[in-house]
């Protein structure tokens, strides 16, 4: 099974670089069949690359989910950004399949964060206790090749 | 609730709180006749990073921007380091070093103009403005177009690689650095980028003309919707020509008279003032010589076809021509005209790749120059979506003591509130109530500019566009979500 995991957010925002963060932690591990990608932000060519795979595994800190994260599997939508170059997970499934015709399966990580709304370079701790919970969680989903939520 | 001394007025909010790009609600304020007052589009751009920046050394500048937003780190990468490379006296850089920032900027300048164009506009082009926001997305055009789908997709997907290429990394590239530039490019990367770029060539043709014949077709709706005659502003190269990495700062007025005429921006605060108004986070540039009430500018795509006296690339330059012939070569004042700008540049970056590519000087090893250290340094930029300013001040210690941006979006700010209204004018006066309709010609007018809401956080529980209406008493009568079909 490939699993493709994308951490994605903002590393000079506080904890809105939990999921960049997540993903490079993740990838110290080196799971055989997993990439790991990280990014500011999900876009059109993440469609592609998650063709490429048979399950994708968006991982982003949220301002409002149960602590300490919640996992969930996702579904394919239309929801598109108001301005620009925003796409959303289902958005990005949703491609994946539609343009470029896989069956890949998605799911989301969201990961609870408290602070986001100065620059700053750091997490707060109970968002690092979170992000710690969500990566022992996953690492095992992940060595057992079984997502299902 | 918003009422005025011996006049009642009734407001109607559209809210759009989305995931990724920050803060943003229009207001529109209606009087006692429900006819539209005045519409404001809000926007809470985040200002902090100017003091976040001070006290770091200068040569981190550069790297550190590109933490400002996800969505044009490389044109706060490449400002900065223009704005470093004055600080430390590089005047002139290498042609190595000047090329491959160019190489990197056109980079960004074609993913981030095709990304708008077939995932966010060309839905509003293929499906029309009314459609069902079920079909009128990215997803229904890879329903019905999907080979247009695929090429928004592979296009972005160049540009980043372009990106990698040249900035040594996908995000917080590190390739510009006060001076110069850290790498060159080799002749495999070189030969990966080559095989691509005549596909490229021939997609931006496309593009091109799928926004052309719109706006040809669509004339007489081009000419109403959200449009207005407006000053505009760009840098320009010493001919005339149009340069979105380099040139003298230049303004015309709706008519093409000149009002700022080739000037180093590194004075631009001689010739630019911004006003703050109590109602908005975000301030509203104008050009001093005509004050706050008549000298606010349009920047971006349509700003720069309309200033440049020609573009240096054979089929954008043909492609302007046809541009400007629409309005008999006065200035364009066209909001929907923005797409078919856009088109052009992307051409234009297309076709600068092509030209860069098969420079030997890429592979040249001579990266970095310096001069004379300064204390004080602008460096200014055509981003995607207009000019962007970074200033600086930096003490004997090489620390920031001063820092202010000015972004492509803050520049567009009174121009963006006017389209608003003038789409609010058209579409609700007599009716005091939120229609999809209203929303989407909103959306749309908002969305000519690609206005960059960023600067705020990303994460997950945030609103999508929401729209709501107060009435005269303060209560909140209607309210209307968008931008969320599944």
């Amino acid at each position: 099974m490939r699993i493709l995991v994308i951490g994605y957010g903002n590393p000079g925002r506080l904890d809105d670089g939990l999921g960049p963060s997540f993903a490079e932690l993740l990838e110290e591990e080196g799971i055989p069949g997993v990439t790991v990608d990280s990014n500011y932000q999900l876009t059109v060519e993440d469609a592609e690359a998650a063709s490429r795979h048979d399950a994708v595994v968006f991982v982003d800190a949220s301002v409002s989910c149960e602590e300490p994260f919640v996992f969930s599997e996702l579904r394919p939508s239309a929801e598109m950004s108001f301005t620009t170059h925003d796409v959303a997970p289902g958005a990005v499934l949703a491609l994946a399949r539609n343009i470029f015709g896989s069956s890949v399966s998605g799911y989301t990580l969201a990961i609870r964060g408290y602070e986001f709304d100065e620059f700053g370079e750091r997490l707060s701790p109970k968002a690092v206790g979170n992000r710690d919970a969500a990566l022992e969680f996953l690492k095992a989903r992940l060595r057992r090749g079984e997502l299902e939520a | 609730m918003e009422r005025k001394v011996g006049e009642a007025t009734k407001k109607i909010v559209i809210d759009p709180v989305t995931r990724i790009e920050g803060h943003g609600k229009v207001t529109i304020h209606l009087d006692a006749e429900n006819r539209v007052k005045q519409a404001r589009l809000h926007i809470v751009e985040f200002r902090g990073f100017e003091r976040f920046v001070q006290g770091r050394p200068y040569w981190e500048v550069p790297v550190l921007v590109q933490r400002l937003c996800g969505i044009c780190p490389v044109s706060h990468h490449l400002a900065a380091a223009k704005a470093m490379d004055v600080l430390v006296g590089a005047d002139t850089l290498t042609p190595t070093a000047e090329k491959m920032r160019r190489l990197m900027h056109y980079g960004q300048m074609f993913q981030s103009h095709a990304l708008h164009f077939f995932h966010l506009c060309s839905p509003d082009l293929l499906f029309g403005f009314d459609a069902d926001v079920e079909i009128r997305n990215v997803i229904g055009v890879a329903r019905k177009h999907p080979d247009l789908a695929v090429q928004g997709v592979m296009m972005r997907k160049f540009g980043q690689e372009v990106i990698l290429r040249t900035a040594g990394k996908k995000i917080h590239g590190t390739g510009a650095i006060p001076g110069g530039i850290n790498k060159n490019l080799s002749i495999e990367e070189r030969d990966f980028l080559l095989k691509d770029i005549d596909q490229m060539l021939e997609w931006s043709r496309g593009a091109l003309k799928i926004a052309k014949d719109y706006t040809v077709g669509n004339l007489e709706l081009a000419k109403e919707f959200g449009s207005f005659p407006s000053n505009h502003l760009s840098l320009v190269r010493e001919d005339g020509a149009l340069d979105l990495y380099h040139g003298n700062l230049f303004a015309i007025d709706a008519e093409g008279n000149t009002i700022l005429e080739q000037t180093n921006y590194q004075g631009y605060a001689d010739h630019i003032a911004e006003e703050v108004r109590p109602w908005s986070y975000m301030k509203f540039p104008f050009l001093k010589a005509l004050g706050p009430e008549n000298g606010w500018y349009r920047v971006g795509p349509l700003a720069r076809i309309n200033t440049a006296k020609f573009i240096d690339t054979p089929e954008a330059e043909a492609a302007r021509a046809e541009f400007m012939a629409v309005t008999d070569d006065k200035p364009n004042n066209l909001t929907l005209g923005y797409h078919w700008a856009r088109m052009i540049e992307t051409l234009h970056s297309a076709e600068k790749i092509a030209e860069l590519l098969n420079d030997p000087d890429l592979q040249g090893t001579d990266l970095v120059t310096q001069g004379e250290r300064r204390d004080e340094c602008v460096g200014l930029l055509e981003a995607p979506r207009g000019t962007l300013f970074h200033h600086y001040k930096v003490n004997r210690d090489d620390q920031i003591v001063m820092a202010n941006l000015i972004v492509s979006t803050t520049n567009n700010n009174e121009p963006m509130n006017r389209a608003v209204q003038k789409v609010a004018q058209d579409h609700l006066d007599g009716a005091p109530e939120i229609t999809e309709g209203l929303l989407n010609h909103v959306e749309v007018a908002i969305r000519a500019y690609d206005p960059c809401l960023s600067c705020a956080t990303h994460a997950m529980g945030k609103m999508p566009l929401v729209v709501e209406l107060v009435d005269s008493d303060g209560n909140l009568v209607d309210r209307m979500a968008a931008n969320t079909a599944e």
